[in-house]
C-alpha cells in the first residue's frame, strides 16, 4: 500500500546552513508519527516543507503518490495537509465558530453555508469547545486557543494532520486533557505527524518516531525502541563524560 | 438572510430611494453637492471593499477614474454614451487585475507607492499621446444634465452597496476576512490569497472607471491634469478612513461630513487646500483610527454594557 505521505531526500538550505538534510520517511494511513529531536534539529522546518510554508531546496514530498513539494501552501492544504502553528495563530476579529469554519469552507473537503457551520460545530464538539462557539477568540484561555486551532485543521477533513508542538506550554492538567484529545483523534484513525518535546506524550501517542539531529535523520522505528537507542540519547543529552575517579 | 440582514437591506433601499428624490427638491447648489457626495460614496465604498479587509492602501483611484473619463471622452465620438460606461468598467477591471497580479505579492508600502505612481504614469502616457496627435484636451458635449449625472452616480453607489452586501455573504467575502486577519493562516487553510486579492481589487478599479465615465460630460472639457488629479485618490482614502472601513456603510458616514467640510475649506481658503487636506488626514489617523464606525460601535458597546449592569 502506498504511504499517505512520503519524503525522499527532502532538503532545505538557508545559504550555507543545511536545516534539513536529505530526509526520507513515510507515514502510513492511521499512523501517528512522532518527529522528535533536540532544539534546532530541523523538525519545524520539516513541517514547513511538508505544508508548503517553505519550498524544499531538493528532494520530493508526495501525498498518496502525487508530488506536492514545490506547490504553494494553499494547494497543499486543499489536497489534504492541514497544520497547526508552533505559536498559535487564530483569526482575532472572528468568533470561535468562524475560526473553525475557515477550515471547513476552504480546506480539503469544502463546504459552505449550513453545511460548513454544522461541520464546524461537529469538530468543536470533538475538541470540547462547542459551548464557546459564539465567543470572540480574545476571551479564550491558552489551551482553548489551541483547541480552536486544532478544530480549524480538523474541519477540512485533511488526510494528514501536522501538529507543531501542539502540547507545548500547557500546565500539567491541561497537558493531560491535551494528550487525551490527541489520543481520541488517533483512535478515530487519523494520520498525524506530531512534532513534540513532551516525552510522556510521545510515549503514549506515537506508533513510530523519526529522530532528527542537526537536520538529519538519526533514528527511525517503534517509539520505545527509538527512545532507548544510544545514539538518540546521546543527541538529546550529549556524550556522557567519562567518570573521574 | 437573517432578520438583521433584512433590516439592513430595507434601510438601504429606503435611503437610496430618498436620495434619488434630491434633484426634485433642491436648487442647483445642493444638487452639485449631491453629485459630489454620490461620486465619493461610490468611490470610497468600493475602495473600502478591497482596502478595508486587506489593509492595502490603494492610491490608484485617480488612475482608474481618469481612464474612465477618457473612455467616455474618446468613445462618445463613435458610440452612444451609455455604451461607454460598461466599456470603462471592463477597462478599469482589467487594468486593476494587471496591477494586482504585478503588485499584490508586494508588501503594503510598495503597493501604496506603485498605485500612486500608476496614476502619474497613465497621465504621462495620455499627455504624450496628445502631444503626438496635437490635441490638448477633449470636448465632451452631450445633452446630459446634472440631474442625470446625479441619478447615475446614485445608482452606481447602490450597485456598489449591493455588490458589497453579496460579497460579504459569499465565500470570497469570508476568504478576504480571513486573509485580512492572518494571511499565513489563510494560505494554510487552502485560500488562494493572491487570486482573492486580485478579484477584489478589480471592484474599485471598475467602479472608479465608471465614476469617471459618468462625470466626463460634467467637465465638458477634459485634460489629463483634471482627469488624473492625485488629490482625488487622497480624498477617497481620507473619507473612507474617516467613516471607517469595518462596515459597508462606514465610508459614506465619512463622505457626507467631509464633503461639506471640504466645501467650506475650499471656499474660504482656496490656496491652502492641500495643506488642510494633509492636516485633516493627520487628525483622522491620530484621533479616529477606526473612523466614525469605531466611535459609534464603542458608544453602542458602552450603552449595552451599562444596560447589562442595570
Amino acid at each position: 500500500m502506498t504511504p499517505v505521505l512520503s519524503l525522499r531526500g527532502a532538503t532545505k538550505r538557508f545559504g550555507g546552513l543545511v536545516a534539513v538534510n536529505e530526509l526520507d520517511f513515510d507515514v502510513a494511513e492511521h499512523e501517528v508519527l512522532g518527529l522528535i529531536g533536540p532544539n534546532g534539529s530541523g523538525k519545524s522546518t520539516t513541517l514547513n516543507l511538508i505544508s508548503g510554508a517553505l519550498p524544499p531546496t531538493a528532494g520530493t514530498i508526495s501525498l498518496r503518490g502525487s508530488v506536492i513539494s514545490g506547490l504553494p501552501a494553499q494547494d497543499i492544504a486543499r489536497r489534504g495537509v492541514a497544520r497547526t502553528f508552533q505559536l498559535v495563530r487564530l483569526l482575532p476579529s472572528m468568533t470561535v465558530l468562524e475560526n473553525v469554519m475557515a477550515g471547513a469552507v476552504f480546506g480539503h473537503r469544502r463546504r459552505w453555508g449550513h453545511d460548513a457551520e454544522a461541520q464546524a460545530m461537529r469538530v468543536l464538539d470533538l475538541v470540547g469547545l462547542s459551548r464557546r462557539a459564539q465567543a470572540p477568540v480574545g476571551s479564550l484561555t491558552y489551551i482553548d486557543t489551541k483547541r480552536v486551532e486544532l478544530a480549524r485543521t480538523l474541519a477540512g477533513e485533511p488526510k494528514v494532520l501536522l501538529l507543531d508542538e501542539w502540547l507545548a506550554g500547557l500546565n500539567p492538567t491541561e497537558l493531560e486533557e491535551g494528550i487525551a484529545l490527541i489520543r481520541r483523534l488517533r483512535d478515530e484513525g487519523r494520520t498525524i505527524i506530531l512534532v513534540e518535546h513532551v516525552m510522556d506524550a510521545i510515549r503514549s501517542l506515537c506508533d513510530r518516531c523519526v529522530v532528527m539531529s542537526s537536520g538529519s535523520k538519526i533514528a527511525e522505528g517503534e517509539t520505545e525502541e527509538v527512545l532507548n537507542d544510544p545514539g538518540v540519547i546521546e543527541a538529546y543529552l550529549g556524550v556522557e563524560e567519562p567518570a573521574h575517579a | 438572510m437573517t432578520a438583521r440582514d433584512r433590516r439592513g437591506v430595507t434601510i438601504g433601499v429606503l435611503l437610496f430611494a430618498l436620495a434619488a428624490l434630491l434633484p426634485l427638491a433642491s436648487d442647483s447648489y445642493f444638487l452639485s453637492i449631491g453629485v459630489t457626495i454620490a461620486m465619493y460614496t461610490a468611490l470610497a465604498t468600493s475602495w473600502a471593499l478591497f482596502s478595508g479587509p486587506t489593509h492595502y492602501i490603494s492610491l490608484a483611484t485617480a488612475a482608474f477614474f481618469g481612464i474612465g473619463t477618457y473612455t467616455t471622452g474618446i468613445g462618445i465620438e463613435y458610440m452612444p454614451y451609455w455604451l461607454t460606461l460598461p466599456i470603462a468598467a471592463v477597462i478599469g477591471a482589467v487594468l486593476a487585475a494587471l496591477v494586482g497580479v504585478a503588485t499584490l505579492r508586494l508588501s503594503g508600502v510598495y503597493f501604496v507607492i506603485f498605485t500612486l505612481g500608476l496614476a502619474e504614469l497613465v497621465r504621462q502616457i495620455i499627455t504624450w499621446g496628445q502631444n503626438v496627435s496635437g490635441a490638448k484636451g477633449l470636448y465632451v458635449l452631450t445633452s446630459i444634465t446634472e440631474e442625470h449625472i446625479y441619478w447615475q452616480l446614485t445608482g452606481l453607489s447602490a450597485l456598489v452597496f449591493l455588490a458589497g452586501f453579496l460579497i460579504w455573504r459569499s465565500r470570497l467575502g469570508f476568504a478576504v476576512r480571513i486573509l485580512g486577519d492572518d494571511e499565513e493562516v489563510a494560505r494554510h487553510s487552502g485560500i488562494h490569497t493572491a487570486r482573492v486579492k486580485v478579484l477584489l481589487f478589480m471592484i474599485p478599479g471598475a467602479v472608479a472607471a465608471v465614476t469617471g465615465a459618468i462625470l466626463a460630460p460634467r467637465y465638458v472639457y477634459i485634460e489629463p491634469a483634471i482627469a488624473f488629479t492625485p488629490m482625488l485618490s487622497f480624498q477617497v482614502v481620507i473619507m473612507a478612513l474617516l467613516g471607517g472601513t469595518g462596515r459597508l456603510w462606514g465610508p459614506v458616514v465619512g463622505v457626507i461630513p467631509f464633503t461639506f467640510l471640504w466645501e467650506a475649506i475650499s471656499g474660504t481658503f482656496p490656496n491652502q487646500t492641500t495643506l488642510l487636506l494633509g492636516l485633516s488626514f493627520l487628525v483622522i489617523v491620530y484621533l479616529l483610527p477606526r473612523g466614525f464606525v469605531g466611535l459609534i460601535e464603542e458608544a453602542r458597546g458602552r450603552v449595552s454594557r451599562r444596560g447589562a449592569f442595570a
